[in-house]
């Protein structure tokens, strides 16, 4: 899986971030963030534990509310206005690190639900979506069964098709596979894969090096709640600038 | 060992053999779990012993039981001197344990009806695998239950069940726009509807009428699943809205449901119910008379509802954030992730404690006795006890009391352990 997935990307803005700031209490987490996502871009972020960088995806979907600064997703600034934000999460997919599957669900009921309540889509064409997207991770089998049957492998794929029952043009990906174990993730980052040669806007905080190297546009490096480094995978990984990029490279790749 | 040789390899597989009989069926349990020790053997003995003597001492009791008698005086006789049970007393006051003294006896039938009704109406709210249109029925139920208890015109019920349908209809119109205009539109419209039913209905008092019975002509059995059956449906929808408003954002809602929570709590049953006896009638207009019977069940409605509550904010609370997320991120709004994502998995984790506090709410109906409302409880120690032909016949009224209750508690235990099993999703 060493080669790069390549795509055009559009110069349509996907996600625009300009001077957001974030606080926890009295806790810095977001400092001063600028960031452009273009459609069709993969951007993954990386750093250490602490970093900010989940919170920052998950301000993107208003999941964490930003203190100052605007965020513009699709088009649409996101205010404390809820109509924005639930316009906004309808067109933006999330992946969690622990899936949250709706367990009193079946597979099907999970994909289906959101389509029939938000999109108003009517059932027997939402539970046709929810088989093509299921059948997409490779497991309609599973259909029928309740998201405690599965293993956590299956479960991600599960919540990757139940994103994409509701046509999402930007994904999220908020450490998708580090509740994983070893050989469950392979088949997620596959899954991932495809979706980034579908031409998916995909922003993925992960560990996982050998994706970003694969998949990704562009990789940031975040410390201390501000973007240290961002750069092509190739000069990234080959030739980091800052010397905190340097150490955390070292540190993970070292082993 | 000549040879200490690691590499093995095995040619035939070994085929399953049948236990020894130590192992098998009543030798094993009966080993296991009554003489697993000398200790545990004494034991067994022992407890044996204890419950063959119950057995030995009680039964003569039943046994010599007399069921045809007049008065307690009778009972004596026909014992004459040998220990047993005065059970006629169930027998002869039948009627009075069950209906109270003041219900026309010719009426019996309606209260008879309403119960075998009741259990029609619960059946689909029970088991979901009943068809849903049986929910039609449930829904009519409470104002068909009415006219059956109380009596009077029909049309009181019906104009009832037309506001409340008005209301529904126009608040499910209304609130796609704004919630907020659907609640205040609903209840607009059904209040005329209300207002000008009300006038029809007592222009043709009438019309298609049962004798009516006061509220206050209620009691034995009847009035304690009657408070027992409104309190604990009313409530648990209440104590769900509370417990909601409880962990709302908006702090005057917040507000109001932590300190009637708190208060409600803080309190003793039996003082809301002096409350609802004595002093809530001073806090109406001179001449309103709201019936006893529906001040009593308020009360016991904002207890009960304050307790499922706290029960529910424990379901809430042991949910995953992520759950909250998930139907967050994926463009659902409040009222739909509470719906279909919270609400089914909190109720679920919240049933035993929610059935625990309802079970405590239907034998807590007995405490009404003592505001002299007559229940069963209160049947037995007024109209019964106190008459001169059953005076002194405690064990066997107050045990027939303690049945009844035990049989129905025992049963709604029951169906919420079968329910746990029927919602269990995860092999966790």
């Amino acid at each position: 899986m060493n080669e790069q997935v390549k795509l055009t990307v559009s110069d349509e803005v996907a996600i625009g971030i300009q001077g957001m700031n974030k606080w926890f209490g009295s806790f810095h987490v977001l400092r001063d963030i600028d960031l452009t996502v273009n459609r069709g871009e993969r951007i993954v972020v990386c750093g250490p534990s602490g970093s900010g960088k989940s919170t920052l995806i998950r301000c993107v979907n208003a999941l964490e509310e930003h203190q100052s600064g605007q965020i513009i997703v699709d088009g649409t600034e996101l205010t404390s206005d809820i109509k924005n934000v639930d316009k906004i999460r309808s067109e933006v997919g999330m992946l969690f690190q622990h899936f949250n599957l709706f367990p009193h669900l079946t597979i099907l009921e999970n994909c289906t639900l959101a389509q029939i309540w938000v999109r108003k889509i009517p059932q027997a064409e939402a539970e046709e979506t929810a088989m093509h997207f299921l059948t997409k991770v490779k497991i309609p089998e599973q259909a029928n069964k309740y998201p405690g049957q599965l293993s956590g492998g299956q479960q991600q794929r599960v919540a990757i098709a139940r994103s994409l029952c509701m046509r999402p043009r930007i994904m999220l990906f908020d450490e998708p596979t580090s509740a994983l174990d070893p050989e469950m993730i392979k088949e997620v980052l596959d899954t991932m894969i495809e979706l980034a040669e579908d031409g998916m806007t995909m922003m993925v905080v992960t560990h996982e090096m050998g994706f970003a190297r694969q998949v990704a546009n562009r990789v940031i490096f975040m410390d201390e709640g501000q973007i240290v480094e961002q750069n092509e995978p190739k000069e990234f990984f080959n030739n980091p600038k800052s010397d905190r990029t340097k150490l955390f490279l070292s540190q993970i790749l070292g082993h | 060992m000549a040879e200490n040789n690691a590499s093995f390899v095995r040619h035939e597989l070994i085929k399953e053999q049948v236990p020894p009989v130590s192992e098998r069926g009543l030798v094993k349990w009966v080993r296991e779990n009554l003489f697993s020790s000398p200790f545990n053997a004494i034991m067994t003995v022992l407890s044996l012993w204890v419950i063959y003597s119950i057995i030995a001492g009680s039964a003569p009791w039943f046994i010599n039981g007399v069921w045809n008698a007049s008065s307690v005086r009778e009972c004596y006789d026909i014992l004459d001197g040998v220990s047993g049970a005065c059970f006629a007393v169930l027998k002869e006051r039948f009627p009075q344990l069950i209906y109270g003294f003041k219900y026309p006896a010719t009426e019996y039938w309606r209260p008879n009806i309403t119960t075998l009704l009741l259990l029609v109406a619960l059946a689909p709210v029970l088991f979901r695998k009943l068809p849903r249109q049986l929910l039609a029925f449930s829904i009519i139920y409470p104002f068909l239950a009415y006219w059956l208890i109380w009596g009077g015109t029909i049309l009181v019920p019906v104009v009832a069940f037309l506001g409340f349908a008005a209301g529904v209809y126009c608040f499910r119109r209304f609130s796609t726009n704004a919630f907020a205009l659907g609640v205040i539109v609903g209840v607009i419209v059904a209040s005329i509807f209300w207002l000008f039913g009300g006038y029809l209905s007592e222009a043709n008092e009438t019309f298609l009428s049962l004798q009516a019975v006061p509220s206050r002509d209620m009691g034995g059995l009847m009035l304690n699943l009657l408070l027992g059956t409104i309190a604990c449906s009313v409530s648990i929808p209440l104590g769900i809205f509370l417990a909601l408003g409880r962990q709302s954002s908006m702090p005057i809602i917040k507000w109001i449901c932590v300190v009637f929570i708190e208060f409600i709590r803080g309190v003793p049953l039996i003082t809301l119910l002096f409350v609802a006896n004595v002093i809530l009638a001073f806090f109406f207009p001179p001449d309103t008379s709201i019936d006893l019977i529906l001040r009593v069940i308020i009360m016991m409605t904002f207890f009960n509802s304050a307790y499922i509550a706290e029960v529910v904010r424990g379901g809430l609370a042991a949910l995953p954030s992520g759950q909250y997320e998930a139907a967050n991120s994926l463009g659902l709004d409040y009222a739909q992730s509470m719906r279909l994502i919270i609400l089914p998995q909190a109720l679920k984790i919240s049933i035993p404690g929610i059935v625990n506090v309802s079970v405590g709410m239907l034998k807590d109906t007995t405490l009404v006795s003592i505001i002299s409302m007559f229940d069963l409880v209160g049947m037995i120690r007024g109209p019964i006890l106190s008459t001169s032909e059953w005076n002194g016949v405690y064990w066997e009224l107050f045990g027939c009391a303690a049945a009844i209750f035990f049989v129905v508690c025992f049963s709604i235990s029951k169906y919420s352990q079968w329910l746990e099993r029927q919602l269990e999703t995860s092999n966790r």
